[in-house]
């Protein structure tokens, strides 16, 4: 294997298996690397997957299309759900751990055999589990496999190979810590985006275990060894795994934004503790996000989903919040620190708005917090719930955060990861240019279009609602903005495949020699090391304009969360 | 990306400790509102829960189908029992693939106690145009204690997933 620069090797008597990174001048273990485009290449194959699924449900729920029929659209919809929401996030966050544990560190990958089994696991389960969902209509149960209906038993032993792959990977990443830091590969803490990454490692430990606390016993269910299973704590434990879970996602993709944005505009966080204590919060108090999907469930009480719900006290709220502004406050700064300190907005009008990182970090932050965030926050509060428990404003919601939000990031630094880890040049240039925002815009009228439908009634998982009668006619316009959406978003998504593969497929293999990849030949990642305390401190550049743009949300957030009250007061009396 | 120097433990600046305070006091309102809707809104998600079976709540249904019975109607081309029970009293409503069962009747501006129960899978009850979801477990008896405040025909939409037929589970209740 390559190396660029003849070093010592890792410890006395190892295999000098690593290269030199031309970019960062950090180690990259051969292992690693090796993994994560192995990682890489699944998730990608996933998203292709649950990509033509989501084109063919989206074309059916369009009205005036209706393109499946019904068998085939809760066929498709099951694995649009099981591809995106896990295989393809999780295969992409598995790589951005060991990304983490190892190269951002300088350290090397101390259990590549062990994770190579993960890998190994979490493919034969995620295959397994588009093979049973196609081949066995029993089986067509949506992803969320609520008992007491029943799939084939493989369906559930492909959750728990794919859950159990990944737990051994997450195992990896902390050994790959433990073991850098006992070999003194860095000096001091973590870096902020490892330490971002931990929390989501640590969030995916007990993610997993829940979810095996739910799934393990539906496997044994459905082979016979023992008759009942109650479907509310089903419920219950199947939503402490499926809630965490994206706050998993939440964790990697906030991570994932520090590094886009040093990447891009080469930022300094303004302040380490600030950001640290936000990933802190999600540790303690995201767990309790389960509540979300149960507060309209018989048997719980007020008390228990007004505490659950809430984060405890909308903790994990304040952790995002607290992000939505130190993030924009860092690249503020570093643009201000460059010069570009013209009036309040100065700065962002100066941002590289042609690097795909750039792009994709903008159009994720707004997206998860100006859609995804407030939506979720109003339907999961325990009596709005009652208007939006399962109708498309659910979908809607979440499309803005995984999609919008995780998806845009993560694509967006797979640019980046092609020159770095995969060394080819990145191809289609100019795709990658407009991909995050071509890709933004349909996620963003997929959601919106999903809101106002589910607003007006329509639920989600529905092959036709029309014959109900009970719907209004202007569905028909909501749904075909969720449905153009989705046509704009899939093309989004075929630009970003086709890049990676003409990339992968096409590029020489070549050291890469700059971070940007379309604006020019500086590096963000050492200008952030110059950024001195005096220029951070600096009257001039301090983040006026973060401090209006939060503001600005705070005031949409309150009122979307406040007309939903009022929405509520004008329905029957219920208690 | 990078390890930050040794002692990265600062003091917040103005702008976060403004931020900060600010959001950590609108979490602060988010939070009292729950339980301010709870004691003073009238829209409240039910609590009352029985446990039962499918046998049990089957009975239940057959003797308020029986003794409260006003005429018949349909819905998606199956004849069903319209039932009309007395303000104050408890009708039932039976979830189970793919319909709803009875018809219900009420009067508006009068109370009632729905029980909902499912016979077989999770149903979701989502009454239309009104827009109330609640979720339907079999094996559990949900108690709504409802008013309804408008008058007409109101379809019953289940909006859980409950197998291949599910989008033709439709039901129906009736406001004077």
């Amino acid at each position: 294997m390559a190396t660029l620069a003849p070093t010592t090797p890792w410890v006395k008597g190892a295999k000098d298996d690593y290269r030199v990174c031309g970019v960062t001048t950090l180690k990259v273990d051969m292992h690693t690397e090796r993994l994560i485009i192995a990682n890489a290449v699944m998730a990608v194959v996933c998203l292709v997957l649950g990509g033509i699924a989501a084109l063919l449900i989206a074309l059916t729920r369009w009205q005036a299309i209706h393109l499946l029929d019904a068998t085939w659209f809760y066929r498709l919809l099951t694995l649009h759900g099981v591809d995106m929401l896990v295989a393809w996030i999780v295969f992409f966050e598995m790589a951005g751990l060991h990304f983490g544990s190892t190269a951002l560190l300088n350290a090397r990958h101390a259990a590549p055999k062990l994770a190579w089994t993960g890998f190994i696991m979490m493919t034969v389960g995620g295959l397994m589990a588009n093979a049973v969902v196609l081949f066995d209509p029993k089986s067509i149960v949506t992803f969320t496999a609520y008992v007491p209906l029943k799939a084939h038993p493989l369906f559930y032993l492909s959750y728990i190979l794919f859950a159990v792959g990944a737990l051994i990977t997450t195992i990896t990443f902390f050994i790959n810590i433990v073991v850098a830091k006992r070999e003194g590969r860095f000096s001091g803490s973590m870096p902020l985006a490892v330490f971002g990454l931990m929390t989501a490692a640590i969030l995916a430990v007990y993610t997993l275990l829940e979810g095996a606390a739910a799934i393990v016993p539906a496997f044994l269910w459905s082979l016979g060894v023992f008759p009942n299973y109650d479907p509310g704590i089903y419920r219950n434990f199947f939503w402490g795994f499926g809630h965490p879970a994206q706050q998993v996602n939440l964790a990697a993709m906030v991570s994932i934004w520090y590094m886009l944005a040093q990447m891009t505009v080469g930022i300094r966080p303004v302040n380490e503790k600030f950001s640290r204590f936000a990933f802190i919060l999600y540790l303690f108090f995201i767990n309790l996000g389960s509540a979300h999907h149960l507060l309209v469930d018989p048997g719980l009480t007020f008390a228990w989903k007004a505490v659950n719900t809430s984060y405890a006290m909308y903790l994990a709220v304040l952790g995002s919040m607290m992000h939505a502004f130190s993030i924009p406050a860092a690249m503020e700064i570093a643009l201000r620190a460059k010069g570009y300190r013209h009036g309040l907005f100065g700065w962002l009008r100066n941002g590289p708005w042609n690097e795909p990182g750039f792009g994709a970090l903008v159009v994720s932050m707004i997206l998860f917090g100006w859609i995804g965030g407030v939506t979720g926050v109003t339907i999961g509060t325990e009596q709005i719930n009652m208007l939006a428990h399962n109708t498309l404003r659910l979908p809607g919601h979440f499309h803005a955060t995984v999609v919008g939000g995780t998806t845009t990031a993560f694509m967006g630094f797979t640019y980046y990861v092609i020159p770095l880890i995969f060394r080819k040049e990145l191809k289609l240039k100019k795709w990658a240019v407009w991909q995050p925002y071509v890709y933004g815009i349909g996620s963003a009228l997929v959601s919106l279009g999903m809101i106002t439908s589910g607003l007006q009634g329509v639920s989600r998982r529905n092959w036709d609602i029309t014959f109900s009668g009970a719907i209004p006619g202007t569905v028909n316009l909501t749904l075909a903005i969720f449905g153009i959406g989705a046509i704009i978003a899939v093309i989004g998504g075929i630009m970003y495949v086709a890049i990676v593969l003409t990339s992968i497929l096409t590029g020489e293999r070549k050291e890469a020699s700059g971070l940007l990849l379309v604006n020019g030949a500086n590096n963000p990642l050492l200008e952030s090391t110059k950024l001195t305390d005096e220029q951070m401190e600096d009257k001039q550049n301090q983040p006026k304009g973060t401090l209006v743009l939060v503001f600005a949300f705070l005031v949409w957030f309150a009122v979307y969360y406040l007309s939903n009250w009022w929405l509520l007061g004008r329905t029957w009396f219920i208690k | 990306m990078l390890a930050p120097e040794k002692i990265w433990w600062k003091p917040l600046g103005r702008m976060e400790k403004t931020w900060l305070t600010v959001a950590f006091v609108w979490c602060v309102f988010l939070t009292i509102m729950m339980p301010l809707w709870y004691f003073m809104g009238r829209q409240n998600v039910p609590a009352e829960t029985y446990r039962t079976t499918p046998t049990q709540f089957n009975e239940k249904i057959n003797a308020f189908v029986e003794q409260y019975k006003v005429g018949e109607d349909t819905v998606n081309g199956v004849t069903l029992p319209v039932v009309e029970a007395p303000a104050g009293s408890d009708v039932y409503l039976r979830a189970s693939t793919w319909q709803w069962f009875p018809i219900l009747q009420f009067q508006k501006g009068s109370e009632y106690r729905l029980h909902i129960s499912s016979m077989d899978l999770l149903h979701g009850f989502s009454l239309q145009p009104v827009n109330i979801n609640l979720q339907v477990l079999p094996g559990y008896d949900y108690v709504a204690t409802i008013t309804p405040t408008t008058t007409g025909e109101f379809t019953i939409v289940c909006n859980e997933f409950c197998s291949l037929g599910h989008h033709t589970m439709i039901g129906k209740i009736i406001v004077k």
